[in-house]
């Protein structure tokens, strides 16, 4: 397995001359290898933000590494690393820079200074990719935050990254708009394996993850499969973070007395072992 | 009102005007209003007239459309009419009301001059109206490109106009949104005298331009993510296509010019 990002021992504080402040960011170690999704989790002021700065170079750590394709983050391959990373922000109209879809995603290829002949057939292919491709005239007033979501997947696709980020990309968006990006997303990874970090406070898209990191005060509180993170349980409610809905849903059931197997994540699940909850009695 | 105003509006369409080049219409257009000033009498005026027209004729623009789109302008122009009857006195008399006498010459200038106007406004509308402003931006960014050698950030400046004109909706609606919170909570933009209404206008703008900041620093960080390091070492996604029917453009005009030069007084 090839290592894609990884943070070692990462701490980052916006005032370095004050010691006692606290660091955004503290002592935190992990890594992602390819073909893997993992969800960044954790309630405003965790430090989520100040990862993906990290991540894109955007910021310097002050103490510890952080590896791209097993390289170290520097001022020197800044740009070639983030030629290698693909990143879709917040809020949708704030990060579409062309005048119409196709020159959004042509915005990174121009950057780079790829040929003519070779942008117009990789700005084609990645919007085929997030089906976008019939709108390429269009301009982004005319679109709707979920078709912003995925053209911006698109323009980071054109790139080929080996890391997609997707920074808080579907909290801003309708619950279609979200499904639509996420599906996207999905769909994307059992195509071209594209390995992904999302940073979210949405507990229902972390649950599509491989691992879940969850993030409290800056440090790295948990790591594991949703499972496993979910299995906290109040732990996760006490910090601010939401379980999903099946979850809750078992939990209150359990409470009201009606003998359910253990916890559910899933409504499938949930309503499998509803319907056959009486029989196993 | 703003429905009508065909002012920098684009009407998309597929005419031979809307086909041509936008470095070709500029230039084009730019090499037009010098040659108006060349015509002098009426046969040099009437050919104006009848070359805009043409131009009007292909770009398959309705007459109507634009004559109606333009009527704000027009009022400039029966104004300048007026001035010019009523204070040049040259020649004869032709119409003599006791109070108020108009000359031979002030009727001819009259005319000239609103001609002149009239060509000048519909060949610019023209040029905006089958021409998307990305377009435009893109010919002068090329047009410009000599300039850098005197240092002129030419790159620079198109990516501004650019990035200004695919925000105008965004902050047209973000307007409309603050405006109807502003009047959700009782704020009234639309009554009281002039000094109650401009002090209602600014409760309205600092949030605009408090979120245009913000959304400017987001496009900027958006944009060096994705790898935006100035225009060196760029390529073009835009390219633009310099065909037959630029150079024929072209060549009209330069008939028209020579004849215009050739029946001048």
């Amino acid at each position: 397995m090839t290592e894609i990002l990884s943070f070692q021992n990462v701490s980052f504080s916006y005032t370095p001359d004050q010691p006692d402040a606290r660091k955004a960011v503290q002592d935190v170690s992990f890594s992602i290898n390819e073909g893997e999704w993992i969800a960044m989790v954790g309630h405003n002021g965790s430090g989520k933000s100040t990862m993906v700065k990290l991540v894109s170079g955007l910021l310097f750590p002050q103490e510890g590494e952080v590896r791209v394709m097993r390289d170290v983050l520097t001022e020197e391959n800044l740009w070639d690393i983030r030629s290698n990373i693909g990143m879709v922000f917040q809020n949708p109209d704030n990060q579409f820079v062309g005048a119409t879809v196709q020159d959004d995603v042509a915005f990174s290829l121009e950057n780079s200074g790829v040929p003519y002949k070779e942008m117009v057939e990789r700005v084609h292919s990645s919007l085929v990719q997030v089906k976008m491709d019939k709108f390429l005239n269009h301009e982004p007033h005319h679109l709707s935050g979920g078709q912003k979501q995925r053209v911006a997947i698109a323009g980071a696709l054109a790139m080929r990254p080996k890391l997609l980020i997707l920074d808080e990309a579907t909290s801003m968006l309708d619950p279609q708009g979200r499904d639509e990006v996420l599906r996207t997303v999905r769909a994307l990874r059992e195509e071209i394996g594209l390995t992904v970090l999302s940073i979210t406070h949405d507990v229902e898209e972390a649950l599509f993850a491989d691992r879940i990191l969850f993030m409290n005060d800056g440090k790295k509180y948990a790591e594991g499969t949703p499972s496993e993170i979910f299995a906290l349980g109040d732990k996760l409610e006490e910090f601010g973070l939401e379980l999903p809905f099946a979850m809750r849903m078992t939990k209150l059931f359990q409470e009201k007395g009606v003998p359910l197997a253990g916890q559910h994540m899933t409504e499938d699940e949930l309503v499998n072992d509803l319907w056959t909850s009486s029989f196993s009695k | 009102m703003m429905d009508k105003m065909i002012f920098g509006r684009y009407i998309p369409g597929d005419s031979f005007v809307h086909l041509l080049d936008p470095r070709s219409k500029l230039i084009f257009v730019f090499a037009f209003i010098v040659v108006v000033f060349l015509a002098n009498n009426a046969i040099t005026y009437g050919l104006l007239l009848a070359f805009t027209l043409l131009v009007i004729l292909t770009s398959r623009i309705r007459l109507y459309f634009l004559i109606n789109g333009l009527k704000p302008i027009m009022i400039l122009l029966v104004f300048t009419f007026l001035i010019h009857i009523l204070f040049t006195r040259e020649g004869d008399v032709v119409l003599d009301l006791g109070f108020l006498k108009v000359y031979e010459e002030g009727l001819r200038q009259g005319i000239f001059i609103s001609i002149r106007f009239l060509v000048l406004v519909f060949m610019t509308s023209i040029l905006t109206l089958t021409t998307s402003p990305i377009s435009i931006t893109d010919g002068i960014e090329v047009l410009l490109n000599p300039l850098k050698k005197v240092k002129l950030p030419v790159h620079e400046l198109a990516l501004m106009m650019s990035i200004a004109l695919r925000f105008i909706p965004t902050l047209m609606d973000e307007t409309d949104k603050i405006m109807k919170a502003q009047m959700a909570r009782g704020s009234d933009l639309s009554a009281g005298s002039l000094k109650e209404r401009l002090k209602a206008v600014v409760p309205l703008l600092v949030p605009l331009f408090v979120s245009a900041f913000k959304r400017a620093e987001d496009l900027a960080t958006a944009m060096e993510v994705r790898g935006y390091r100035g225009g060196e070492g760029r390529t073009r996604y835009r390219q633009l296509k310099w065909d037959w029917r630029d150079t024929l453009s072209l060549v009209v005009l330069a008939a028209m010019t020579a004849l215009l030069v050739f029946y001048r007084n």
